[in-house]
């Protein structure tokens, strides 16, 4: 190898670059990892740099930090943690409807209203107008400010040009509804004292003056009696609505639903007859219904009053042509079987048929037991006389000042044009929290508090008192109605000082229990109510959510009155009115109240508007109802919410109006719902129906619903409703089942479908064939079930809009239901009984076409919570999901929306948002999320859903969990009724029992167990979904 | 010798050579597009422009604008996915299944036929996006790693099943027809006489230089394709019909559901292609490659598959009497005589009747009546998938819940989209790139087109040596059989 040759590896190497050279004493090129180390670590004096700045920062920033006050109480109030809620017991009248409630507040605002369960009237009971009306303290058309001339007023002004109105040496009138209050009574007479000329005239849209006057001529008390239907065996009602308007529904409906349960140790139900012209909710309920028209009625009573009293040894009189004698006499039967045991009563506003209702309730003895004369009931006391004194004192000049409190004469009263005209006779005072048709024909608007935001008592039922308080305070620039009144009478204290004065000389007196007012107030703020001579609830738990079977729980206040003497109704001028009503030929127009709107006063609640009506299920406006026959003769059909419009003539007014049709109608009867068309009204409710009031019959000087001379003739325009159930009949399937009392006595399974499935190894029970290994569905710890009991459920909605408002359920407006898109988590099915049965072979159509006169059954229909889901299973993203206590969990956040759990349900209760609803006012105005007033209901503890995702009911998921958390954070286990779903508390007739089926026993439990091998079934058990809900067979006393 | 019974009708028509198998169909892509291309693209276009406006409204605004409500949860956008998928069975039946078996009357259409199944593919998935309810989530149905701790998709989902099915379906299929058409784009860049076009399309042809060990890769890999094709053309419409026979909802929880739904894919496809072919051989001239032989051949796949689907129909039907459930009765019931009857004898008379005309030669080898019929078949499908969603969910199990369903304009918008965006991409297609496989066709005019003695002599010498590179082709491509000549 030559010495010249030179090798190389790199050019560096080759030319001796200094780099080369340098890198050549490494045995590595590369440093080791402790020479790394040691260049990243910081030399000392970095160290030292650093500690130095941290210190002098930390020095500096502790020198002059600025304080900031974060809380704005300089000292935390009591039981103020704005997680927690805080429940205040209140009292609800509105629209003659009393209901004791509570009422839920957090972070100050009231979003939720419960029964009081302490209450012995209204037992925790709730009604969808109970339920919907919190919206209203956040009704975005409420009056902000007292206005004169519709602009914008101080209550200076409002006081002066008020105090001025009374001083014109005219008349002075306040028209209020019923108002049941001692303290309002009190102020009333006030103002008698300190205005000359002062009337109080009571005004109810929808009046019981003929049982008033009924009364006084039978009994000399010109009082509505109060009804014990929890004492009744036999229940015969002539259009008397009492499950869903009349009267006092909730109150009713628990009473009435004590005698509907069944078990194995109670196989005795009582017996409802109802003849009505319409469809009713009692109806709907009844065991044995008989279709009559309007005007026949009075005949139909009459009919019985000589079936009575030919079975109790009375003098009958002539006999009635024109009813089913068979029919009264099996109601005579039954009734007299069931003396004193049994009520009578008659919806009807014509004294004579109340008398004979009177006579053959006397003859039954029913007097002291199921109907009491002691304690009337004091939320009717309106007659017809007094508002048509205040029109004619208006048209005749005598009247200057007439005040408006709560009311809407010019939009409730057939003659409301006319006294709209009047007004400009005097100066109009509404005493209103928002607009209404009365309200803007006025002068003065002396805007009111909605009455969350109100004090006041109240005494439904005489001896049972009731305190109503504000839950938050007032909104707006408003006040209180009886403090601007207090103000006008020169009294120098506000109402609240007013109502405790009233107690302490009315109330106090009648217990001896406290001896301080104070002590006693505090108590009777707390309870919410007060009843003479009850026992005291004293040491009895409070808690607002608890349940459990109240009946069992709180001792009711029953007072039993004492029989009258004698009974002094003169039948036989009774006999020959209502005998000659029954002479009306024809076509006859029945106009009646619905669930949800009753007189209208709540006609901007758009939860309300949405809410389907029980019977019909059509939401958002009022129509005209035609029987089946009628309907075909018009050529009116309804299929899938498409209608026509009909023209309804009525002596000189006619309405156009869409139509429905509606089976178990008499078929010369013409349905129309009064309570919708009001003009002046908030967004919600503009232009929603139209207004049947002018069409009520004042000629008797009662108002009659029943009007005859009524024509309707077919428009042929097509009209869509926004109808939620467009099949009415189950089609001969089992998911409603259901049997006779007699059936159910001889085989407690009466009516239960068993389905079995046939594999190779011979029939099993669906149960006991699956796909999933058993460990799946085990529950360590809780297992949440329900039991729904389809014969207590009278339908009556209650549930429902609990729903919405506990769960922030979207109110979608009206276009959106017509597209079959309503959110409701919770909906009461509600099915006719078809023409045939399928034993009988019965073709599709027949199954799927509603009897003439149809049997009804509701099954509130929620998630059914399955615990083999067919939802879960489906879901590519794993959004629904469940949980180890057995609910079928639904992750809003997750959900990318295919709709597939929805499709793959097969009790179709998953609801997708199809738009935004929330942050979308343009589209949809009238959703309580969109407003930043109307938002305030929205409960805080519940999501509201974004577009795009699936929802759903899991049972209240929010309240299960803050039951665990109170029970968890006490150190022991949820007890039973403590943790309750918005739907069972919403339930008047304690239907939906809800609770843990792990603890053996809870009520849940006790009724699965007891009824299981009875009356419980699951829908769609063939299907082995495995649902925690169960439902009780529905057992009719026919 | 090239195994082909002498009795047998040739495959390329007009004594083609392989010079004119070139200059043929290389003739649409390198001369400018003709106004009739211009009419129907601006055409497909607008289609494209108004269902853009209506699908993104519905993205924009929520599928509110659907008709869909509370009880039918899926309508046109499921009718229009499963109608676009069945479409798209066509191509990779043709290319993979075809291929093995041997059927080579299929060289002359399986590149429009694969085309096709791309871009009915993509229409598909359209659909799948544009029916969740937050499509921008759609990346949450797939198994990706991500930061909300163990959350994952669900396996037990048929959905999810879909989500691989057809992205797997997609790719396989993107990739076997670009494959195939690397030698044609590379014959294009031969050609070329504009640096542009040649650019491109030598950007295109992935530096295809014709040499042996191209041929022999590219052999290879349309093997292994075609081999992983084979079960998709099964699998993927079978998961399809998945997502209804898991369930439990009547009318959809049915067993013979997938062998069902790949004839019917298999039929739509067919279908749709006949409809596609018979255009593009009319307007290309191309009536010497795709023959009467292949529209015969074609409607004779339709007419097997279609009976297929009848059998299916009425074993349907059985088997709800048969298995003595009210509920399935019912739906069945409902379908024939319910407020969707309709769409029921629709589907009947296209699918089932329509198809049993082929039974005479003389229709089958009609232009015209296949043309009518291969649409019709289309309608059908296009009824059959709306029959089973629709009509199963509008009345399924509780009464209280029945409802109605009918569309709206977006609904139809969105399936316009899909319209707009398949014939697009179509005509894009037919213009830019050879709508036959020319290296394939050539390995099938030796012996398989008319009169091959008269075309050899008539050939010149420069296409003499191109027919040599069609015979190596042939050889490899059919290294079972004896090599030509």
């Amino acid at each position: 190898m030559s010495q010249d040759t030179i090798y190389w590896r790199s050019f560096e190497e080759l030319t001796n670059h200094p780099e080369f050279i340098k890198d050549s004493l490494r045995e590595f090129n590369i440093p080791s990892p402790t020479e790394l180390e040691q260049a990243q670590a910081p030399d000392r004096r970095d160290f030292l740099k650093k500690v130095g700045f941290g210190l002098s920062a930390a020095a500096l920033a502790s020198c002059e930090a600025p304080v900031r006050k974060v809380i704005p109480f300089l000292a935390n109030p009591d039981n103020v943690d704005y997680s927690n809620a805080n429940w205040y017991a209140s009292s609800y009248m509105l629209d003659g409807e009393y209901c004791a409630i509570l009422v839920k507040t957090k972070a100050g605002r009231p979003i939720k209203i419960e029964g009081n369960k302490l209450s012995s009237v209204t037992r925790g009971g709730t009604s969808v107008r109970v339920q919907a009306s919190v919206l209203g303290l956040y009704d975005n058309s409420r009056y902000v400010k007292p206005q004169i001339d519709k602009k914008n007023a101080t209550w200076q002004q409002v006081d002066e040009a008020l105090a001025a109105a009374v001083k014109t040496g005219k008349r002075t009138v306040l028209v209020t509804p019923s108002m049941p209050s001692p303290s309002f009574e009190a102020l009333v007479a006030r103002m008698q004292a300190a205005i000359p000329g002062f009337e109080h005239v009571v005004y109810d849209a929808l009046p019981a003056s003929g049982i008033i006057k009924a009364n006084k001529e039978s009994f000399g008390q010109a009082v509505v009696p109060s009804y014990d239907f929890s004492k009744a065996n036999t229940v015969v009602s002539f259009d008397a609505d009492f499950l869903g308007t009349w009267l006092s529904p909730v109150e009713f409906s628990r009473a009435w639903a004590r005698t509907r349960k069944l078990g194995p140790n109670n196989k005795r139900i009582s017996k409802l007859f109802v003849v009505e012209p319409l469809m009713s909710l009692t109806g709907a309920n009844a065991d044995q219904r008989i279709m009559a028209k309007g005007s026949a009625l009075g005949s139909h009573v009459a009919a019985l009053y000589n079936a009575v009293m030919a079975r109790t040894g009375g003098s009958a009189r002539a006999v009635v042509a024109g009813v089913d004698q068979k029919a009264i006499d099996k109601m005579a039967d039954d009734l007299v079987a069931n003396r004193g045991r049994s009520v009578v009563v008659a919806g009807s506003n014509d004294p004579a048929q109340q008398t004979l209702v009177n006579g053959i309730n006397f003859a039954l003895g029913n007097y002291g037991t199921t109907i009491n004369l002691n304690t009337p009931v004091r939320t009717k006391q309106g007659t017809e006389e007094g508002i048509a004194g205040v029109l004619a004192g208006l048209e005749n000049g005598s009247i200057g000042t007439v005040l408006f409190y709560n009311t809407d004469p010019v939009y409730t009263h057939p003659q409301g044009a006319a006294l709209k005209a009047a007004l400009k006779n005097a100066t109009g005072v509404s005493l209103d929290s928002a607009p209404t048709d009365t309200a803007d024909a006025c002068k003065i608007v002396a805007a009111a508090h909605h009455y969350l935001e109100s004090w006041n008592d109240f005494e439904p039922k005489t001896g049972f008192f009731s305190l109503q308080q504000p839950a938050i305070s007032p909104l707006f620039e408003t006040r209180q109605a009886e403090d601007t009144l207090l103000k006008l009478a020169g009294v120098g204290e506000t109402y609240y000082d007013f109502v405790r004065a009233t107690w302490r000389s009315r109330v106090f007196p009648q217990q001896t229990e406290y001896k301080g007012f104070n002590q006693f107030w505090n108590y009777a703020l707390h309870d919410g109510i007060f009843e003479v001579g009850r026992p005291s609830l004293r040491g009895k738990d409070f808690a607002p959510n608890g349940t459990g079977d109240a009946d069992e729980r709180y001792e009711y206040l029953s007072l039993s009155g004492t029989a009258p003497a004698a009974f002094a109704g003169n039948v036989g001028s009774a006999m020959s009115a209502v005998t000659g009503q029954a002479a009306g030929q024809g076509l006859e127009l029945v106009l009646y109240p619905l669930m949800g709107m009753m007189a209208g006063v709540q006609g901007n609640n758009p939860m309300l508007l949405e809410f389907p009506d029980p019977i019909s299920r059509v939401t958002w406006e009022n129509y005209v109802t035609l029987a089946p026959t009628k309907a075909v003769e018009l050529g009116v059909s309804l299929a899938e919410g498409r209608t026509s419009l009909v023209k309804l003539k009525v002596g000189g007014k006619e309405l156009t109006m869409p139509a429905i049709v509606q089976p178990g109608q008499e078929k010369n009867t013409i349905g129309l719902a009064v309570g919708y068309g009001r003009t002046v009204v908030g967004e919600a409710g503009k232009g929603v129906g139209q207004n049947a009031f002018p069409f009520v019959n004042l000629s008797g000087g009662f108002q009659s619903y029943v009007v005859s001379g009524v024509s309707v003739e077919n428009t042929k325009e097509e009209y869509m409703l926004g109808h939620v159930q467009t099949s009415h009949t189950n089609a001969g399937r089992p998911v409603i089942q259901e049997a006779t009392l007699a059936e159910y006595q001889k085989n407690p399974t009466a009516g239960r479908e068993f389905p079995m499935i046939t594999t190779p190894d011979g029939k099993m029970k669906p149960t006991d064939l699956s796909l999933w290994k058993t460990e799946v569905n085990k529950r360590p710890n809780h297992a949440w079930g329900m039991v729904i009991d389809l014969n207590s459920c009278i339908g009556c909605g209650a549930c429902v809009v609990g729903c919405n408002v506990e769960n922030n359920v979207a109110v979608v407006g009206k276009q959106e239901v017509v597209n079959r898109r309503e959110m409701h988590w919770l909906r009461i099915d509600r099915y006719y009984s078809s023409t045939k049965t399928r034993e009988e072979n019965a073709t599709n159509e027949e199954l799927e076409t509603a009897a003439e006169n149809p049997r009804v059954t509701f099954q509130p229909m929620m998630c059914q919570q399955c615990n083999n889901a067919p939802c879960e299973t489906v879901c590519p993203v794993l959004a629904t999901t469940h949980s180890t206590e057995g609910l079928n969990q639904m992750t809003y956040n997750r959900c990318i929306g295919t709709r597939y759990c929805a499709n793959n349900c097969p009790y179709k209760v998953r609801r997708f948002n199809w738009f935004s609803y929330p942050q979308n006012k343009e589209n949809f105005p009238t959703n309580p999320a969109n407003d930043p007033l109307t938002r305030m209901v929205l409960n805080p503890d519940v999501t509201v859903r974004a577009r795009g995702v699936m929802e759903k009911c899991t049972f209240c998921i929010q309240r299960i969990q803050d039951g665990k958390l109170t029970a968890k954070k006490d150190g022991r286990r949820p007890v039973d009724g403590e943790i309750v779903t918005a739907c069972a508390q919403a339930c008047p007739t304690e239907a939906i029992i809800f609770g843990d089926m792990n603890d053996p026993n809870s009520r849940v439990q006790l009724a699965i167990k007891e009824q299981y091998s009875e009356r419980a079934f699951r829908v769609l058990e063939e299907y082995n979904t495995r649902p925690n809900v169960s439902y009780l067979t529905k057992i009719r006393n026919a | 010798m090239n195994v082909t019974a002498s009795v047998r009708p040739p495959l390329v028509n007009g004594g083609k050579t392989v010079a004119d198998v070139t200059h043929d169909i290389s003739r649409q892509v390198e001369a400018g597009p003709t106004k009739l291309w211009w009419a129907a693209f601006v055409v497909s276009l607008g289609l494209l422009a108004w269902g853009t406006y209506c699908l993104l409204t519905t993205w924009w605004v929520g599928i509110g604008v659907w008709g869909l409500n509370k009880t039918v949860g899926w309508a046109w956008d499921i009718t229009n996915f499963v109608w676009w998928v069945g479409i798209g069975h066509a191509g990779t039946l043709i290319s993979a299944v075809l291929l093995l078996f041997r059927q080579k009357w299929r060289m002359a259409i399986n590149r429009s036929a694969e085309a096709m199944t791309i871009f009915a593919v993509l229409c598909a998935a359209t659909f799948i996006l544009a029916h969740m309810g937050r499509p921008w989530l759609a990346h949450w149905a797939l198994p990706l790693g991500n930061t909300y701790g163990s959350l994952w998709v669900n396996f037990n989902s048929p959905l999810v099943w879909d989500v691989f099915a057809i992205s797997t379906y997609l790719t396989v299929s993107l990739v076997f027809w670009y494959i195939g058409l690397i030698p044609d784009l590379a014959t294009i860049r031969d050609r070329a006489n504009t640096p542009i076009r040649r650019f491109v399309y030598g950007i295109l042809a992935f530096g295809w230089n014709g040499g042996a060990k191209d041929w022999s890769r590219y052999e290879a890999v349309s093997l292994v394709l075609a081999g992983l094709s084979t079960p998709l053309v099964l699998s993927v419409h079978t998961i399809v019909s998945m997502d209804f026979a898991t369930s439990l909802v009547p009318g959809w929880h049915t067993t013979i559901f997938p062998p069902y739904f790949v004839a019917g894919a298999i039929f739509s496809g067919f279908a749709m292609v006949q409809t596609l072919l018979l255009v593009t051989r009319t307007v290309f001239k191309l009536e010497d490659y795709i023959t009467i032989e292949h529209i015969d051949s074609m409607n004779k796949i339709i007419m097997v598959t279609g009976s297929v689907v009848g059998i299916a129909y009425i074993t349907e039907f059985f088997i709800a009497w048969y298995s003595g459930v009210m509920y399935e009765q019912y739906a069945f019931t409902n379908r024939m005589f319910g407020p969707y009857w309709w769409a029921y004898w629709s589907m009947m008379s296209c699918n089932v009747i329509s198809p049993q005309m082929f039974w005479f030669r003389k229709l089958r080898r009609s232009i015209a009546f296949s043309f009518i019929i291969s649409i019709v078949v289309n309608i059908g499908m296009w009824f059959e998938r709306f029959v089973i969603i629709v009509s199963s969910l509008h009345r399924d199990f509780l009464p209280s819940s029945w409802a109605m369903f009918s569309p709206t304009m977006y609904d139809i918008g969105d399936y316009i989209f899909s319209f707009g965006l398949f014939f697009t991409l179509f005509f894009l297609f037919a213009k830019f790139l050879p709508v036959v496989n020319m290296a394939e066709v050539k390995s099938i005019i030796k012996g398989s087109s008319a009169d091959p003695k008269e075309e050899y002599n008539s050939s010149s010498f420069g296409n003499r040596e191109a027919a040599g590179r069609a015979v190596a082709t042939e050889a490899s491509a059919d290294a079972t059989q004896s090599p030509n000549i």
